[in-house]
């Protein structure tokens, strides 16, 4: 008994990325990119505005190749502390959605304060964990970790709660208790909403990077920013600029090829909406 | 008749939320299953079909009455009848072959087994060569039989089916009446189905009780005499349509009433 009901769909060859649509893709942003750099060189050029003020592109790049040891020596410190703050963060921020989205009273008690704790502002609370925990790297991490934790977090526990009740239905007429339908439906369910926080604490955590350096540093990209400032090397604070923006970049794109690799299904359904709108 | 499922008097009174009443969804609905039977019942949407099954299948306590399990009242109710809720409810992370063995995985059966024993059926069920697909890519017709699969591998001998045709087009929704008629028949499933659809109802059933809502309760229950196997063709003769105004009649007159109370 062979069925031959609604629409058979074909099987589909998986999407090969050709040359021509990966042009396609990366062309416009680049050309838009170089067209900006260009009128930026030409305006300083023609403009005669001194270097101090703004810095052409191509003084900027001269001051990044001078730099380089001294600006190479502060990224590391820079990206270490990113990286171990934002593992915290994301550990925190499961940690703390999973608690809450595991009980009604545990998440009408704690959930209030985590919004309260972002609304501290937290060059403020930095100065205080500075005073607390020295100059080190740990401060910084701490100020990372507490910038970024909260969009883990918050879409962790939207993500959990995303799951269809006629879902959690079905599973517990198969026999699933809480736990199996916390793991089969719950947290799968969660992950793409985890993901799009993982994305948003990326950036966050450049910037508390920053900030945490600003308020105490010995070393650190935060901190080259304030040195080369007192001596009014503008091309090289904006040197130091890109080499943050670049972090930034790398950290936000890291996370989304992880979630291209980990969740080969949703990229799948989103394209199927796409196409079906 | 060998009675599997037997419900008497039940009924379900949801809480006050403030500032509303309680609310009373059904009202005394009582109902019998015979092991392989196709019962349907129908009603309007609201009338608290839905709720009905939940109860049926242990997910929600009634606030009266009882359920009856091959005449014993069970200690627990959830887990011995097969249940579909509204909407294929298939998991998009799942491939399809791995949507339609999660019961089995969940009552312990090894992985390896469970997809043996749901490629058996692939063919069936019209889902062969898409086993590996996601269920994005599948057509809603498509989905709703991996939904179906997954409920028949269960192993449940009482099926309750909510509106399981209830959101596709009206080709498919035909197809796939005839469809089930023929796995329920090789299968010798017992079935409860609920739909808004008379004519689906009259075409599967047995036997089709209409329900009225608020509170819900059975307003009528109607034998189907037509011989099996059943064809679509069926529909369009007399005595079908005949049997299908029949049950019309007692929903018409509550719609009409509903409105009349309304304008006033």
């Amino acid at each position: 008994m062979k069925l031959m009901l609604g629409g058979r769909l074909e099987p589909r060859a998986p999407q090969s990325l050709h040359a021509r649509s990966l042009l396609r893709r990366v062309g416009p942003p680049i050309a838009f990119g170089v067209i900006v750099l260009a009128l930026w060189q030409a305006y300083v050029a023609l403009s005669g505005v001194r270097q101090q003020v703004v810095p052409s592109p191509l003084e900027v790049a001269r001051a990044l190749v001078r730099d380089r040891a001294v600006i190479a020596s502060g990224a590391g410190t820079t990206l270490e502390e990113i990286l171990i703050g934002y593992g915290v963060a994301i550990v925190v921020g499961v940690a703390l959605a999973l608690a809450l989205a595991s009980s009604r009273l545990v998440e009408r008690s704690v959930y209030p304060w985590l919004v309260v704790s972002q609304l501290i502002p937290i060059p403020a609370i930095a100065v205080v964990v500075v005073l607390w925990t020295g100059f080190d790297i740990v401060p910084h991490v701490i100020v990372i970790a507490l910038v970024s934790f909260f969009p883990v977090a918050v879409n962790t526990i939207d993500g959990l709660r995303s799951t269809d009740a006629d879902l959690l239905d079905l599973l517990a007429t198969l026999g699933a208790g809480r736990w199996r339908r916390m793991r089969l439906a719950q947290a799968p369910s969660a992950l793409p909403f985890l993901f799009s926080g993982l994305r948003v604490a990326a950036a966050l955590a450049v910037i508390g990077a920053v900030i945490a350096e600003w308020v105490g540093a010995t070393s650190g990209l935060g901190k080259l920013i304030l040195s080369y400032e007192d001596q009014t090397a503008t091309p090289d604070v904006f040197a130091v600029v890109v080499v943050l923006a670049v972090i930034g970049v790398a950290l936000f794109s890291a996370v989304g090829l992880l979630e291209r690799v980990a969740l080969p299904w949703y990229r799948v359904a989103g394209e199927q909406d796409a196409r079906r709108r | 008749m060998n009675v599997v499922l037997e419900a008497s008097g039940l009924s379900k009174t949801y809480r006050a939320e403030r500032g509303s009443e309680a609310l009373l969804a059904l009202a005394d609905v009582s109902l019998a299953l015979g092991s392989g039977e196709f019962v349907s019942i129908v009603g309007p949407s609201g009338c608290g079909k839905s709720t009905l099954l939940k109860i049926l299948a242990g997910l929600l306590p009634a606030s009266g009455g009882e359920v009856l399990l091959v005449g014993a009242r069970p200690e627990k109710l959830l887990g011995h009848v097969g249940y579909m809720p509204q909407g294929d409810q298939l998991m998009p992370w799942r491939t399809t072959l791995d949507n339609v063995t999660v019961g089995l995985e969940l009552a312990g059966m090894r992985r390896r087994e469970a997809r043996e024993s749901a490629r058996r059926e692939l063919d069936a069920f019209g889902l062969t060569g898409f086993e590996r697909h996601w269920p994005s890519a599948l057509s809603g017709g498509m989905r709703q039989r991996a939904a179906l699969l997954r409920t028949f591998l269960a192993g449940r001998e009482i099926l309750l089916l909510d509106e399981p045709f209830g959101a596709l087009d009206a080709i498919t929704r035909e197809a796939m009446r005839e469809w089930l008629l023929e796995v329920w028949e090789s299968h010798r499933k017992t079935i409860l189905l609920v739909t808004h659809d008379v004519e689906e109802a009259v075409f599967l059933s047995d036997r089709v009780q209409v329900m009225s809502g608020r509170p819900g309760r059975i307003r009528a229950t109607v034998e189907v005499p037509f011989p099996r196997p059943r064809t679509l063709t069926q529909a369009s003769r007399p005595d079908f349509i005949a049997l299908k105004e029949q049950l019309l009649a007692p929903l018409r007159e509550e719609q009409r009433e509903r409105l009349r109370v309304a304008a006033q």
